[in-house]
């Protein structure tokens, strides 16, 4: 299953060549042409039957993760985050580290040495450690070097009323849609993106669309769904189940108006299920893609996902396929009409 | 000039609905430019042709606001912010949607005003429940405090001074300029409170040899106020650093020796924080030598900011000068 493969592979920001060779794989005989940019955007395009307007669809192949900075003489590892991981959920996590995935537990203080003021408190990053078994540094130097990158070792799993779990659906999730919307054929011409580095600045994004410098861009993204206990319904944000949600604003990116309407009336005629996004937090490539030369009308449309950035966050099927769907038939509806 | 002070403050828009804005300061400058664009953005450029060097003037339409989140059953919105808020002050205020339709911002029980935060805030429409608020509003609409503008002494107080009065002052400069040795750019920028993105990509479209923000900043003359060192009354404001740029050494020097040479009242500003469109204009494409002429102000990002006149007239006076002088000379 595409989106199996997609969560397991490993592509943290500036090391996104897994999944980068996975998508390749995937689309080559899909598009007209392909290529691989400097910093490391999988710029795919379909030429369509018409002119324009230019459409640019982008996800973002970089997941969470963490860099091994300093090998320690005891053989075990330091790290610092790559892009914005919730570190207090790390301990006791399994990971893959470096182009061999070479397997590592993040390890800490056992409870019994713990003084009750470090119960209390999340464990500090400071404190934490990859431990990958070996006895010294010689030895892990084998096996690691500073700069590889680690990735959590989560499998991709259906679970309960349609749903999936597994990691990376931030943005993997949209990647597997943009590969989906590659596989049909449409009048646009249409350049999808599989961007980088999304994580830790909105860097890929910025660069792919002052080279392409379309006419308009659809990011596509997961987001945060936080229709849990303790969190009041206001919230939530998004709601797992609810359908693809729209975004209006982030911390980035006022949508444009044009675009957001395009959606709401397309899912409207369509009796798709749809939601927006109703926190403004957080950023997505829209925010360095909308800004780019002279300005290029942008919006976010997500799939809503729990626990993001963290090892393992969960999905629904049918807001994944209610997406693809949507934008399958908004590009329809540009082709005829325009924006 | 009061009248449209008033006129110009008191219209709608937040940050990515300027729209209403760009309307009436095409009819003020209509006749007094060669051409006039709105681009993808909403960025409202008004070209004056001359044979010289580019400069562009920018000022910012948008004002800080808030978006629709939520509904509640009892009909209440939650809401977030449009740009930078301290939402302590909220509580009690007004706000205006784009159709007219007015709410009142209140708070849920907290035990310390500290605790006041977003999440804790509510506009009441005066709707009986969500049936009814969903006839008015759906979410993603988006408001403005409403506060009408109102003339103290030789000072007025409105909400958004910030950044209206400088599209006032490039309004001035537009119709009472003469005749200019210089290629001038008139741009009023959108989305300037949420990280100064409208003149991003305007000066990207430019490509201005020179660029200068007009902008309001903060005082530091108000009972055990922040430590600056501009004061309301004592003229325009020549913009030395804040957050988001360091003056060209260049255009800094320049806007002195025009004040200087021409007897306009001016202050050297040293913000601390804070950024202007200049901050924004400064780094695109290759560089481009910036300067910000700030037009004091007091209360800033409140519902009630002040501003007196003859700091937007020595402002105006500043401005038309500096064009007068030929800037290839300059640079």
């Amino acid at each position: 299953m595409l989106l199996k493969r997609l969560t397991e592979a490993a592509g943290l920001p500036g090391i996104e060549d897994e999944v980068r060779n996975l998508i390749r794989e995937e689309v080559k005989d899909l598009v007209d042409e392909m290529r691989t940019d400097a910093l490391g955007n999988l710029i795919t395009f379909k030429k369509g039957k018409v002119a324009g307007p230019v459409v640019m669809l982008a996800a973002h192949m970089d997941e969470v993760g963490l860099m091994i900075t300093y090998i320690r003489s005891n053989g075990l590892l330091s790290f610092k985050p790559l892009g914005g991981v919730d570190t207090r959920v790390l301990v006791s996590k399994k990971v893959l580290i470096g182009p061999d995935k070479i397997p590592g537990v993040i390890g800490s203080k056992p409870i019994h040495l713990q003084v009750p003021s470090e119960r209390r408190n999340a464990i500090p990053l400071s404190s934490l450690y990859i431990d990958i078994g070996t006895e010294n540094k010689e030895e892990a130097e084998k096996l690691v070097s500073i700069g590889d990158g680690a990735i959590f070792d989560t499998k991709f799993a259906e679970m309960g009323e349609g749903c999936f779990k597994g990691k990376a659906f931030d943005d993997r999730v949209g990647c597997a849609v943009l590969i989906e919307l590659l596989k049909r054929d449409y009048d646009l011409p249409i350049y999808a993106v599989f961007t980088v580095q999304e994580e830790v600045g909105l860097r890929g994004g910025s660069v792919a669309a002052h080279d392409i410098d379309p006419d308009l861009a659809i990011i596509i993204e997961g987001t945060t769904a936080s229709d849990v206990p303790g969190i009041s319904e206001h919230y939530h944000s998004t709601s797992l189940g609810d359908g693809p949600a729209i975004s209006l604003m982030d911390r980035s990116v006022i949508t444009d108006r044009r675009l957001v309407q395009g959606l709401v009336e397309t899912a409207k005629e369509n009796e798709l299920k749809y939601q927006f996004r109703r926190t403004s937090f957080g950023g997505t490539d829209a925010g360095s893609v909308h800004l780019t030369k002279e300005g290029i009308p942008s919006t976010v449309i997500s799939v809503p996902c729990r626990y993001i950035h963290s090892p393992v966050s969960l999905m629904n099927i049918n807001d994944y396929e209610t997406l693809t769907e949507l934008l399958d038939k908004y590009l329809q509806k540009i082709a005829k009409g325009g924006f | 000039m009061k009248e449209l002070i008033k006129k110009i403050t008191e219209a709608f828009g937040p940050s990515g609905y300027e729209s209403k804005i760009v309307e009436l300061i095409k009819n003020e400058l209509e006749g007094h430019v060669d051409e006039m664009t709105v681009d993808q953005m909403g960025n409202l450029i008004a070209h004056k042709k001359g044979s010289g060097k580019k400069v562009m003037l920018a000022a910012h339409m948008d004002e800080i606001g808030f978006m629709i989140t939520h509904i509640e059953k009892e009909g209440f919105l939650r809401f977030t912010n449009i740009g930078g808020h301290a939402p302590y002050t909220l509580v009690g205020l007004r706000v205006v949607f784009e159709n007219g339709l007015i709410g009142v911002i209140d708070s849920e029980r907290v035990d310390s005003p500290k605790d006041i935060k977003f999440e804790k805030l509510f506009i009441d429409l005066g709707a009986k429940d969500k049936e009814e608020a969903e006839k008015l509003v759906r979410i993603g609409d988006v408001c403005g405090f409403y506060n009408p503008t109102v003339v103290t002494q030789n000072r007025m107080v409105g909400n958004s001074m910030d950044d209206r009065v400088g599209c006032i002052a490039l309004i001035k400069v537009a119709q009472e300029l003469k005749s200019s040795p210089n290629d001038i750019y008139y741009v009023f920028s959108v989305q300037e409170e949420v990280g100064l993105r409208g003149a991003k990509t305007s000066a990207y479209r430019i490509n201005p040899d020179m660029g200068i923000a007009i902008d309001v900043t903060p005082t530091g003359d108000t009972p055990n106020g922040h430590k600056l060192n501009v004061k309301l009354g004592c003229g325009a404001a020549i913009k030395v650093k804040d957050n988001s740029m360091i003056t060209h050494p260049v255009v800094k020097n320049f806007m002195i020796d025009v004040a200087e040479k021409n007897d306009i009242s001016y202050q050297l500003e040293v913000l601390t924080y804070g950024g202007t469109d200049a901050g924004a204009i400064h780094l695109t494409r290759e560089g481009i030598p910036s300067g910000t002429i700030s037009i004091p102000t007091r209360y800033v990002h409140s519902p009630s900011e002040m501003i007196d006149l003859n700091d937007l007239d020595a402002s105006i006076e500043l401005i038309k000068f500096m064009l007068k002088e030929d800037i290839s000379k300059v640079l």
